[in-house]
């Protein structure tokens, strides 16, 4: 952050973020969990918390949390769920089940692609909540006339990721939550869709003057439902409790509400309003103690976590581990990998994953690929012409020098590039002889404008680099 | 005619499960109105389940060990489509869209729901007084209680409306009053029997158990009530109970410890005439070749005072779910949480509200390690003290209550003298032990008395042979 | 007034209840909940530091359901007991107040 304001204070960061499992069933009850069903169809008495109704455990759901834990180096540990008590609508039982003082993961880290590590300090079990829709009132919470509640989500498994207050800024918070996204998507605990509200992140914010060790005091910031609120929100925060430092009064313990349409947080109630849980261990529920046979199974069958994917992939492009994040993130690694075991070029491997399947590979095949790049490195494609086959191949599929040749993609015969561009030279005089005396910035100019000339004619089959050495050595003979 | 020839007499064609269901309506019908031990007869569907259980036998078929036997189950137990209430105006009307598993095994069984008997308002207290829908009495006197809070299961055994009854026991809550209306009622161990469509009071502690005429007719029921269910956590993973070799087998050689402390020694207001049918249990017991002492399980008596803090405080939260939202009668108001706080002012009574708070203060910031902290570890200790003491003894023996049936209205101005019902029974649901009262004798008033047997967890089988003997003895005396 | 618990207390903990009391009520509350927590002192007594707690009679660990979904819910039936329905949703009065 380069705001002037901010000059001199750190701002510290701690992640809360909830994510919904990827089960079959509800966390404790064979209601189904799916996103987006009509109202109150998947409910059964456990999930409208109907009197008399147990909750029995899901086993996929512990073997997702502690696929969790292990991937964030956690130790998984006996756990005991415990009852967080609050009336709300959306709470059926009036109680969430949840994991208090013994949490199933504790005490772990999570990498940043650049190499630093954010402690985790615990990651448990506890289940979701139904959803209130706020009738009248423009949807708005405090102005509604009336609400209207949804079960179906509620009792659906949740794993509450809480991170050590290790984060600096805004940009290292949203780079936090994309590693744990990439991660929960890695391991297949989370389709960690954060538009959907599978994926939630509460955020601590305190700052303090650089160099001070002491904490500051903290609010917590509810409502952010995207990467990018998350950024704006932090840096609101961090804004509003420097302003309120420097003016000589002091940050109050509060639980903030992030309003994405005003760009700001507000207060939604003070350390004083906070609610008392009456936290107590859930009676109809017996403890969780994982043998340790379960955890080492569960490690075996962990697929690579995006941390050792990008150390691969790298190794293999033989660049840094950071700069092939976002292939990771968009899970194209092992499309990439093979496609450089096949002989293609690393680093048109990585141009091309990076800037031209943003939407995915769609019908393009790893040898396809590699084909098509050995054909861009071989200089029979140009780099335009590979980019409009790729384009095909993502689409169709096929074989790429059919494809070229279909499109009349022919490398060009040197002497007849020469024709071509002396007909030009001839039609642009000024041009050229800007170009042959210019100094080397005027050169780049005018080479940019014939090699345009050229591709217009040639409707971009030239190659660039071709038409750029006739170029320059017309000009120096 | 016991519960247990009930099947056999329908079987062999000597009478139907129409008549069967028929003599008991005749006999709710002739004192109900008096003892109102049911919140609901549930006259035309009992009707119907005797008709299909006859037509089942007319062709032969065999529809259970309780073929034709009217059952009737306390009102905090879920029965589809029927309303069950807890005896509260918070779910007066509320029909459970679901049975509770006892509900499927007791219908798979052949047995005939009769009607939801009457109880303490979410079974909370120890008279069956505290009911939204008036007090049940007890048949043998109805100026005096039945005791509770599953009165109208107890009365209804008493009154001869139905052979068999299904209670629930948090703290007492069948054996007291088996004690105080002469029937036989079962506490069987923590997780012996299904809480699945159980309305919960207290968690940890809930059991549903049987009440019957005979100790025979009560392992009858218990045999098919118990047995693993995957839809209850704390269900034990064990096939049924299988107890009829228990019923004969005798009490010879088995070493029998009187609780010292719930027997005269320690805990104060044990009435002579308790105390003097104990002592006759005692000499039955050693007659038929037990061999009895008293023993001393100190931590008993801190019993009562931890249960006053651990029902309360999990009854606080299985409790809150009553909020008007999704079932059950609301009171309207012009926000959500003005909506609950009416409801639930209007919907609970006075013992289920001072339970809930007390339970609530006990869990709150600042108080916990004080009462619910400190609670748990006497719980602790109770267990220990229990484990040793079974170390030397085979069964422990206790009274079940303080004293007979009391008069109406006798501690309804205070709790905590209710509360003093229940100082023997406690500790059972503490440990998750199980426990039976068998009647034995009379107290000067002629009213009867009850006599706990107590057996270490899973060991109703060797519970089950002293309160044969009990009652062999007992009915040999009167 | 009695040490164990204050009316103040009593009505606080009848607002993390969501009861409502009268005067008379908390009065009569505060002296009975002091009675049944001055019964409880007799616990102060023990020594217990040394005790673990116990949450629970059972020494179970480990009950686990496999993640297979049941019966498609007959929403109606669930409906049916509802105070208020719309569009097969609880309706209830405005909320005020987020707790989330």
């Amino acid at each position: 952050m380069t705001d002037d304001i901010l000059d001199g204070w750190e701002t510290v960061i701690g992640l809360e973020v909830h994510a919904e499992l990827a089960t079959n069933t509800k966390l404790f009850s064979s209601a189904r969990n799916v996103f987006g069903g009509e109202p109150n169809t998947n409910i059964d008495p456990v999930s409208l918390g109907l009197p008399g109704s147990l909750p029995v455990l899901n086993k996929k759901a512990v073997e997702l949390a502690i696929r969790v834990g292990l991937a964030l180096n956690c130790r998984v540990q006996r756990s005991v769920f415990a009852r967080k008590n609050y009336f709300y609508p959306d709470m059926p039982k009036a109680y969430q089940i949840s994991q208090f003082d013994l949490p199933i993961n504790e005490g772990g880290w999570l990498e940043l692609p650049d190499g630093r590590q954010i402690g985790i300090e615990r990651a448990h079990l506890e289940e979701d909540t139904g959803k209130s829709s706020h009738v009248g009132g423009g949807g708005r919470i405090h102005e509604a006339d009336y609400s209207l509640v949804d079960y179906n989500r509620a009792g659906v498994p949740l794993i509450e990721i809480v991170g050590a207050p290790d984060l600096r800024s805004a940009d290292a918070a949203r780079e936090y939550v994309s590693e744990l996204r990439s991660i929960l998507v890695a391991i297949g605990a989370s389709d960690g869709k954060m538009e959907e509200g599978s994926m939630r992140v509460d955020c601590n914010v305190s700052v303090r003057p650089q160099g001070n060790e002491e904490f500051g005091t903290r609010c917590e910031v509810k409502n952010i439902n995207s990467l990018r609120s998350l950024g704006r929100a932090i840096e609101y925060e961090a804004r509003r409790q420097v302003d309120i430092i420097t003016s000589g009064q002091k940050v109050e313990q509060q639980t903030r509400h992030w309003d994405e349409a005003d760009g700001r947080t507000h207060t939604l109630r003070s350390k004083e309003e906070a609610f008392d849980y009456r936290y107590f261990s859930e009676p109809d529920l017996v403890p969780l103690d994982p043998s340790p046979e379960w955890i080492a199974e569960i490690q075996e069958s962990q697929p690579p976590l995006p941390r050792q994917r990008r150390i691969d992939l790298a190794k293999a492009a033989e660049i840094e581990p950071r700069d092939v994040a976002l292939i990771v993130q968009k899970d194209l690694d092992g499309f990439a990998l093979s496609a450089i075991e096949k002989g293609a070029d690393a680093s048109r491997v990585l141009v091309h994953l990076a800037n031209n399947l943003a939407d995915g590979v769609g019908h393009l095949t790893e040898d396809a690929f590699a084909a098509l790049i050995r054909l861009e490195t071989n200089g029979d494609l140009s780099a335009t012409q590979a980019k409009t086959v790729l384009a095909d191949l993502v689409d169709k599929g096929g074989d790429p020098t059919q494809i070229a040749a279909d499109h009349g993609f022919e490398t060009m015969d040197t002497s007849e590039l020469d024709a071509l561009i002396e007909g030009i030279i001839t039609e642009h005089p000024d041009d050229w002889t800007a170009f042959v005396q210019g100094d080397a910035e005027e050169r780049k100019k005018k080479s940019g404008f014939f090699v345009g000339q050229v591709m217009k004619m040639t409707k971009g089959q030239a190659d660039g680099k071709v038409v750029n050495d006739i170029l320059l050595h017309r000009a120096e003979n | 005619m016991n519960a247990r020839e009930i099947p056999s007499a329908i079987r062999n064609g000597e009478t139907t499960a129409k008549e069967v269901l028929e003599t008991h309506l005749e006999a709710i019908q002739n004192r109900e109105e008096e003892i109102h031990a049911f919140n609901l007869v549930m006259e035309e569907e009992a009707r119907n389940e005797a008709e299909r259980i006859d037509a089942l036998t007319a062709k032969g078929e065999d529809p259970g060990p309780l073929t034709g036997i009217p059952v009737a189950i306390k009102d905090n137990i879920c029965t589809q489509g029927v309303p069950t209430t807890c005896s509260s105006k918070i779910l007066d009307g509320w029909r459970p869209p679901y049975d509770a598993t006892i509900i499927e095994r007791l219908r798979d069984a052949g047995a005939v729901i009769v009607g939801k008997t009457n109880l303490d308002e979410f079974a909370m207290g120890a008279s069956t007084e505290n009911s939204a829908f008036g007090p049940t009495r007890n048949p043998l006197d109805t100026t005096r209680v039945p005791g509770g809070s599953s009165g109208g299961s107890a009365a209804a055994v008493a009154a001869g409306f139905a052979p068999l009854a299904i209670g629930s026991d948090t703290g007492g809550s069948i054996r007291q009053p088996a004690a105080l209306c002469g029937v036989v009622g079962v506490k069987p161990t923590y997780g012996r029997v299904s809480r699945y469509g159980l309305v919960a009071f207290a968690s940890s502690l809930d059991q549903i158990g049987p009440f019957a005429e005979t100790v025979a007719d009560a392992a009858l029921l218990l045999e098919v009530i118990s047995g693993h269910d995957p839809l209850d956590t704390t269900s034990i993973p064990e096939p049924s109970l299988d107890l009829s070799t228990a019923l004969t087998q005798g009490v010879e050689g088995l070493r029998i410890g009187v609780i010292d402390e719930l027997s005269g020694g320690a805990i104060e207001g044990i009435s002579d005439d308790v105390l003097g049918c104990l002592e006759e249990a005692v000499q039955a017991l050693t007659s038929a070749g037990a061999i009895v002492e008293r023993t001393s399980v100190p931590s008993t008596v801190y019993g009562l005072s931890a249960y006053y803090v651990i029902a309360p405080a999990e009854a606080s939260s299985n409790l809150a779910r009553y909020d008007g939202v999704r079932f059950g009668p609301r009171v309207d108001a012009k926000t959500t949480s003005e909506m609950m706080v009416a409801t639930r002012t209007a919907g609970f009574g006075d013992e289920v509200k001072r339970r809930i708070m007390l339970g609530t203060y006990a869990l709150s910031a600042g108080y916990y390690d004080a009462y619910y902290g400190k609670s748990q570890k006497v719980r602790t200790l109770i267990m220990n003290d229990f484990a040793s003491a079974y170390k030397k003894y085979d069964l422990l023996l206790s009274p079940t209550a303080p004293t007979t049936a009391f008069p109406l209205g006798d501690k309804t101005e205070d709790p905590l003298q209710m509360y003093l019902q229940d100082i023997c029974t406690i500790s059972s649901n503490l440990a998750g032990h199980p426990a039976m009262s068998v009647p034995f004798g009379k107290g000067t008033d002629g009213l009867p008395v009850g006599i706990q047997v107590l057996a270490s967890a899973m060991d109703e089988h060797t519970m089950f042979r002293a309160g044969a003997i009990l009652e062999a003895s007992n009915q040999g005396k009167s | 007034m009695n040490e164990r618990i204050s009316r103040d207390d009593v009505a606080h903990v009848a607002r993390l209840a969501c009861l409502s009391l009268t005067d008379d009520e908390l009065d009569s509350f505060t002296s009975q909940l002091a009675d049944i927590l001055e019964h409880a002192a007799d616990l102060d007594a023990l020594e217990l530091e040394e005790i673990e707690p116990t949450a629970h009679p059972l020494p179970l660990a480990n009950v686990l359901r496999d993640d297979e979904p049941g019966a498609a819910a007959d929403r109606e039936k669930f409906l049916a007991s509802a105070p208020q329905i719309e569009n097969n949703q609880f309706k209830v009065p405005p909320a005020l107040g987020d707790p989330s």
